[in-house]
C-alpha cells in the first residue's frame, strides 16, 4: 500500500507539449508510471512520441481539454506543468473534470490566483498537491513530478515536506540506511496551497503499510504547529521532524513565497518547540533526519520492519 | 516588492482611498516648493525609505512655515535612518514626502493580508492605531478584529461595518470608513498586493477618514501583470547583489556572515545556512541556483558571492536530482577558473552521476575540498574560514 498514487494510477500531463512537461512525462514513463496522455489546448488530436531510456518509443495522445483526456484514457490523476499565468486555470480545469488527484508542479503562481482556486475547490472532491512542489512518488510503482526516482526505495516510511530538495535529502538519508519509503509527498512552498501537512499525515496514519513518518517543515506560517497538535491528538505512528530556516532573518523571503517570518510569527524556534511538545522528535540538523528517524524506530522496535533493502 | 509611502498613497488614491495631499521631493528646494504649493499652515516632512519606524528614528517632522520645511528637509535628506527594520547599518534618505498636516482626532489600524490558514484575504482592524500591530497582537490580541473575505464576492459592506463598529469609529463616520475599507480591499486584489497596511488610519477634526501612512507590498509572482507597479521599484533601496542575482534568475539574499553558500533548492539552501551556523560558522548569504543550473548560472552565482568582501570561503551544496552532478561539477570548475578563485571552496555533491562529478572536481587541479555529506561540508568550511 501507499498513499495517493500506486501502480494502477493512470496519469495525464497538462502542458505535455512544453519542454518541461515533455521532459518529466518521459521521466515518469521511464520510472514505470502509467502516463496515458496529455493536454495542450490547440494540440488536441495529435500525438507526442517519447523515446524512453530503454529505447522503447511511446506515443501519447494529446487532447484539447482535461475532460476529453479523462474520458478517453480513464486517467484519475493529472500533473500540471503549465506556466504560472495559466496554472490556476489549469488546476480548476482538472478539478472541474473530476480528476481524483491534481498535482501542480508550477512555481511562481500569483497567490491571489491560488486564493481563487482554493475557493473554487470548496465542495469538490479533487485532492490538490502543490503548487510549487516536487510531486508525489510511491517507490517502484508511480512517480508523478520532478523528483529523481532512483534515490527512492520501496518501504514503510512516509515523507511529507514543504521543500523539494530537502525531501530528496531526507529520502537519500533513508535509502542509504536501507529504509524504504511508502510514499513521498512534496506539498510545496507556497503560502496558499492544496493539501496541507495534516491532510497527508492523516493519509499516512490510515495507510497500513506506513509505519512512521518524516515531516519536513520550514519557517513561515503555522502549518507545522497545527500538524503537531493533530499528530499529538490523532497519530498512531511515530513522526520525526525537521524545520528549515532557524537562521533566516525576519522579513526576508527565503526563496519560497511561503518561507518568510512576518510579524514575529513562523520562526523555526517556535515550530521546533511546538513539535517537541507534541512528541515529535526534531532533527537538530538537516544531516540527521535519517539518523533521528532510526533512533525513534529503534525505541519503538520498528527498525527491523522498516529496513527493506540491505545497505 | 516594496514601494515608498508616497507611491503607495498614489496607488490607493486611484481606488478612492482618501490620502492627504502631498508631493515627493528629491532636494531641499523641491521640498520647499512642494510645501508652498500645498499652502497649508502645517506641513509634514517625511523620510521615504523602505522601512518602518521612521518617526522614532527622527525621519518625520511637523513643520510650521516654509523656513521650518527647509530646515527639516536639509536635516533629513542624506541622513542615515536606523530603525528596527533597517538593520544596524541604517538606510540613507534620498526622497521626502511633503504632505499637508491634518487635525488628528484619533488613530486606528487597518491592514489587509493573505491569510494562510483560511487561504483567503483577511482585513484586520484595531483601535490601537499608530503602534506596531505585532505588539498589539502580542499583548492585546482581543483588540484586533478580522474579517475573512470570500474571493467570489469580495469584501462586503456589512463586513466593513462590523470592523468599523468594532474599533469604535465615530457613528457618523462609519459610512466613510466602510467606503475606505472597500476601496483598500479593491486596491489590494486588483494590484496583487501581499500586504496593505494603513497605520495609522485617522479620523480628522473636519470629519474625514484618511490614510495617514500607507505600506504596500506586492506579490512578486504577479508583477508580470502590473507594469505600472514594476515602474515604481526603487533599486537604490535594494541590495546590489540581490539585484544582480535576480537578473540571472538566482534567488539570493545577503546576510552578515563570512561563508558564501551556493545551493540548489530553497529548502536545502535554508537548511545549509542552518547547518553552517550549527557548526559555529556564519553564512554570508542565502543562494538558490534553482533546478536548471547551467555553467553560466553557476559562474554568475560565484561572482556574486565573491563580490562580497566579507566572504572568506564558499560552501557548494548540491543535491542533483534532475540536474546531473557532472554538469554541476563542470560548472563549478569552469567558474572557478574564470574568476580565479582565491578563497577556500568546499563542495558537497550528491545525486545523479555523483561519482563522475567528484572525478571532474578531483581532476580539475583546483584546490577544492570534497565533502561526503552536508554535515561534513559544513564542518570543513567552518574550519577553513577560521
Amino acid at each position: 500500500m501507499s498513499i495517493l498514487v500506486d501502480k494502477n494510477t493512470k496519469v495525464i500531463t497538462q502542458g505535455i507539449t512544453g519542454a518541461t512537461g515533455l521532459f518529466h512525462a518521459k521521466g515518469a514513463l521511464d520510472y514505470g508510471t502509467q502516463m496515458v496522455g496529455g493536454v495542450t489546448p490547440g494540440k488536441g488530436g495529435t500525438n507526442v512520441e517519447i523515446t524512453l531510456e530503454n529505447g522503447e518509443v511511446v506515443s501519447l495522445p494529446v487532447f484539447n481539454t482535461v475532460a476529453e483526456a479523462k474520458a478517453a484514457t480513464g486517467a484519475t490523476a493529472s500533473v500540471i506543468y503549465v506556466p504560472p499565468p495559466f496554472a490556476a486555470d489549469a488546476i480548476m480545469e482538472a478539478v472541474d473534470a473530476g480528476m481524483d488527484l491534481a498535482i501542480c508542479i508550477t512555481e511562481g503562481i500569483p497567490v491571489l490566483d491560488m486564493v481563487k482556486v482554493k475557493r473554487y475547490m470548496e465542495g469538490r472532491d479533487t485532492v490538490l498537491i502543490g503548487p510549487n512542489c516536487p510531486g508525489v512518488i510511491t517507490p517502484d510503482e508511480c512517480k508523478i513530478g520532478i523528483m529523481p526516482g532512483y534515490i527512492h526505495v520501496k518501504g514503510h516510511v512516509g515523507v511529507v515536506s514543504r521543500s523539494g530538495t530537502l525531501t530528496y535529502e531526507a529520502v537519500h538519508q533513508l535509502s542509504t540506511r536501507g529504509i524504504g519509503q511508502s510514499s513521498a509527498v512534496g506539498i510545496g512552498g507556497d503560502p496558499v496551497k492544496g493539501s496541507e501537512f495534516i491532510d497527508i499525515l492523516s493519509r499516512f496514519n490510515d495507510d497500513p503499510d506506513t509505519y512512521a513518518v518524516i515531516m519536513i517543515g520550514e519557517i513561515g506560517g503555522t502549518a507545522e504547529e497545527e500538524a503537531a497538535e493533530w499528530v499529538k491528538a490523532n497519530m498512531t505512528k511515530p513522526v520525526v521532524g525537521f524545520i528549515g530556516g532557524a537562521t533566516a532573518p525576519p522579513g526576508k523571503r527565503m526563496g519560497h513565497a511561503g518561507a518568510i517570518i512576518s510579524g514575529g510569527k513562523g520562526t523555526a524556534a517556535e515550530k521546533i518547540s511546538t513539535l517537541e511538545a507534541c512528541g515529535i522528535k526534531v532533527s537538530p540538523t538537516p544531516s540527521e533526519m535519517g539518523s533521528t528517524l532510526v533512533s525513534v524506530l529503534e525505541e519503538r522496535g520498528l527498525l527491523e520492519k522498516c529496513i527493506t533493502r540491505q545497505a | 516588492m516594496n514601494i515608498h509611502e508616497y507611491q503607495g498613497k498614489e496607488v490607493l488614491k486611484q481606488y478612492g482611498v482618501v490620502v492627504p495631499s502631498g508631493k515627493v521631493a528629491f532636494t531641499v528646494d523641491e521640498a520647499v516648493e512642494a510645501a508652498e504649493a500645498l499652502g497649508t499652515p502645517v506641513v509634514v516632512v517625511k523620510a521615504q525609505i523602505h522601512a518602518g519606524g521612521r518617526g522614532k528614528a527622527g525621519g518625520v517632522k511637523v513643520a510650521k512655515g516654509l523656513d521650518e520645511v527647509r530646515a527639516y528637509a536639509s536635516e533629513i535628506l542624506g541622513k542615515v535612518l536606523v530603525t528596527h527594520q533597517t538593520g544596524p547599518e541604517g538606510k540613507e534618505v534620498k526622497r521626502l514626502l511633503i504632505e499637508e498636516g491634518c487635525d488628528i482626532k484619533k488613530e486606528y489600524y487597518v491592514g489587509v493580508v493573505v491569510d494562510r490558514a483560511s487561504g483567503a484575504v483577511v482585513m484586520m482592524a484595531s483601535e490601537e492605531g499608530g503602534t506596531e500591530i505585532e505588539e498589539v497582537a502580542e499583548h492585546s490580541p482581543e483588540k484586533i478584529f478580522k474579517e475573512i473575505v470570500d474571493p467570489a464576492v469580495g469584501l462586503q459592506p456589512y463586513q466593513a461595518r462590523k470592523l468599523a463598529y468594532s474599533i469604535n469609529i465615530p457613528t457618523e463616520l462609519v459610512n466613510k470608513a466602510v467606503k475606505f475599507m472597500i476601496a483598500l480591499y479593491t486596491a489590494f486584489v486588483e494590484k496583487d498586493c501581499s500586504i496593505a497596511e494603513i497605520n495609522p488610519l485617522v479620523v480628522t477634526g473636519d470629519g474625514n477618514v484618511i490614510a495617514l501612512d500607507a505600506k504596500l507590498n506586492f506579490d512578486s509572482n504577479a508583477l508580470y501583470r502590473h507594469k505600472d507597479i514594476v515602474a515604481l521599484r526603487d533599486l537604490e533601496e535594494e541590495d546590489e547583489k540581490e539585484i544582480e542575482a535576480s537578473k540571472f534568475d538566482l534567488s539570493y539574499i545577503a546576510l552578515d556572515g563570512n561563508i558564501g553558500c551556493m545551493v540548489n533548492g530553497a529548502g536545502l539552501a535554508m537548511a545549509t545556512m542552518d547547518i553552517i551556523k550549527y557548526y559555529g560558522g556564519d553564512p554570508a548569504n542565502f543562494l538558490d541556483v534553482g533546478g536548471g543550473a547551467t555553467t553560466e548560472k553557476v559562474t554568475e552565482a560565484f561572482k556574486i558571492i565573491l563580490s562580497d568582501e566579507k566572504v572568506k570561503g564558499i560552501f557548494v551544496n548540491i543535491f542533483g536530482g534532475i540536474m546531473r552532478c557532472d554538469v554541476i561539477a563542470n560548472g563549478v570548475v569552469e567558474a572557478a577558473k574564470q574568476i580565479e578563485l582565491d578563497r577556500p571552496l568546499v563542495v558537497r555533491l550528491e545525486g545523479t552521476n555523483v561519482e563522475l562529478g567528484k572525478k571532474i572536481l578531483n581532476e580539475s587541479g583546483l584546490n577544492i575540498v570534497a565533502a561526503d555529506s552536508m554535515a561534513d561540508g559544513a564542518q570543513k568550511i567552518v574550519a577553513l574560514v577560521k
